[in-house]
């Protein structure tokens, strides 16, 4: 049970040290230790930031980079925890697609982008695709180590109980692999930050990568730092977004979910 | 219903490093009997019992159920501990075996109800596994057990890892349950006063390879509690049992003195 004075801990100091560190930065501003014409202090980053966000600029780039963020990482994480799911489970698909598998993670997904471009074409697609790349390969790894880090017992009680194949699924190597799942797909939202900032970079006129990107070319350095503080942000809500949905459905984690084996 | 097993040998491995696990293991169980089986670690009782389940192949030999079936289990077993899934609460568990045989929820919960009121967890229905003691998810793999309505229950040292006092309030129960419902029970122990206070018979097993030594009749009168520990027959019993462990014990953990060739 969380009590009240608990509850101020877990949200007062990780607050405690972010504004700390925003305060301490305006003030080494404010009294001349550091040059505004790379490090501007918070609070004109910040007041260049509502100006963006009263003109609409802010808007426009935040949910350009979201949609394609968001589709990216469904098209990737979706086939990758049924891929995944299936090659814990079966050895023979796992034998056969490992090397694949061993092969390609470890590429740069930026590595390919041109690559990409080269398929699907200058445009949202290809940025899309690459998203849903690194989102794919880091979701099926960690979903397989799910399925194979499942404690056998579990799966002897299942055949003792009679469950059909499908029965086994749902009910034991879905939910017993759900907490690797969980990390899977908080490394790939982070990755997918990552990856479309990337190549906002090089294609594409709207987004937090291209912003930043038409910002140091213009030499807009509070700008650039406002789409900085948009991916920090960004992230900071993916994670705990996450962990509040991992929280709810598996709360047991953590708790002898893999229990050591005889 | 009632089991035998004829002939039981279980190699592990191939060739000459194949290792014996079991070497020609016959007995047979009578309708209704609690028949418990002791042998120092290692004397293979838990690959007899998962051989009896139908989870492994014996490598020669036969089990054979005779008798009724009215369309329910063969047999149910309750794991050493680690058992209960934690990602079900504790009425999903325990009806688990019935939903793998399509048992309609409204019933399936009605059942388990009956038999978590049976183990004192009737309060505990919605909570979740890890919320719990060792104790009582023990209860909750026992309760699944039943609720199963098997032919013949296989328990494999199912109060292994309980304290002292868990572990007697557990035997309670079980003998409980057991004379309302008196199912063929295999119990699994490495407990000499347990596998004495509940068995009719005691099968002791030495072990490398796993083979009866001796099955005793225990003529104690049910119910039993604790108080027939103190009796003169019971020490008997314990001494002779002990007298046939003890041998294989010694040589089990090395030394000189506690072998039977001294």
């Amino acid at each position: 049970m969380v009590q009240g004075t608990d509850r101020a801990r877990y949200t007062v100091l990780p607050l405690l040290s972010l504004t700390g560190i925003l305060v301490l930065w305006e003030i080494c501003g404010r009294m001349g230790f550091l040059n505004p014409l790379f490090f501007p202090v918070p609070s004109r980053i910040i007041a260049s930031g509502i100006s963006m966000l009263l003109d609409g600029e802010m808007q426009e780039n935040l949910s350009v980079t979201l949609f394609r963020v968001f589709a990216g990482f469904l098209l990737g994480t979706i086939p990758g925890i049924l891929l995944g799911l299936f090659m814990g489970a079966s050895e023979r698909t796992r034998l056969l697609l490992d090397p694949v598998v061993a092969a390609l993670y470890p590429i740069p997904k930026l590595a390919i982008f041109p690559l990409l471009m080269i398929i699907f074409g200058i445009g949202e697609t290809s940025r899309i695709a690459a998203v849903a790349i690194g989102c794919f390969f880091l979701v099926l790894i960690n979903s397989m180590a799910g399925v194979r880090n499942i404690s056998r017992v579990y799966f002897e009680v299942a055949e003792n109980y009679g469950a059909s194949q499908w029965q086994l699924l749902t009910r034991i190597i879905l939910p017993a692999s759900l907490p690797l799942i969980f990390t899977g797909i908080r490394l790939a939202l982070g990755t997918s930050l990552i990856v479309v900032v990337g190549v906002e970079f090089v294609s594409a006129n709207y987004g937090i990568g291209a912003m930043i990107w038409n910002s140091w070319e213009t030499f807009e350095i509070e700008k650039l730092y406002v789409g900085i503080f948009l991916c920090a942000l960004l992230g900071l809500l993916f994670t705990v977004v996450l962990k509040k949905a991992e929280e709810r459905i598996t709360p047991w984690f953590g708790h002898q979910v893999f229990p050591d084996q005889e | 219903m009632k089991l035998e097993c004829r002939n039981i040998c279980k190699l592990y491995g191939e060739g000459t490093t194949a290792s014996r696990a079991l070497d020609t293991i016959s007995f047979e169980t009578g309708e209704g009997e609690f028949l418990s089986v002791i042998g120092p670690s290692g004397c293979g009782k838990s690959t007899l019992l998962k051989i009896i389940a139908g989870l492994l192949p014996p490598t020669e030999g036969t089990v054979t159920y005779t008798g009724d079936n009215p369309g329910t289990p063969l047999n149910s077993m309750v794991f050493q501990e680690h058992g209960v899934f934690p990602w079900m609460n504790v009425i999903d568990n325990v009806a688990f075996g019935l939903e793998m045989r399509h048992v309609p929820r409204k019933e399936r919960y009605a059942q388990s109800m009956e038999f978590l009121k049976k183990v004192g967890l009737a309060s505990y229905a919605t909570r979740n596994p890890h919320e719990l003691s060792v104790g009582m998810r023990q209860r909750i793999a026992i309760a699944r057990a039943f609720v199963n309505n098997p032919a013949i229950l296989l328990m494999d040292e199912p109060f292994g890892s309980l304290d002292a006092q868990t572990r007697l309030i557990l035997q309670d129960e079980l003998l409980n349950i057991w004379s309302e419902h008196r199912k063929t029970v295999i119990f699994v122990t490495h407990d000499i006063d347990e596998a004495i206070l509940l068995g009719d018979r005691v099968m002791v097993m030495s072990g490398s390879p796993g083979k009866i030594q001796e099955i005793i009749d225990i003529d104690f009168q049910r119910p039993r509690d604790l108080r027939i520990e103190s009796t003169r027959e019971f020490i008997d019993i314990r001494i002779r049992i002990w007298n046939i462990l003890r041998a294989e014990v010694g040589r089990s953990i090395g030394g000189d003195n506690h072998g039977a060739g001294n």
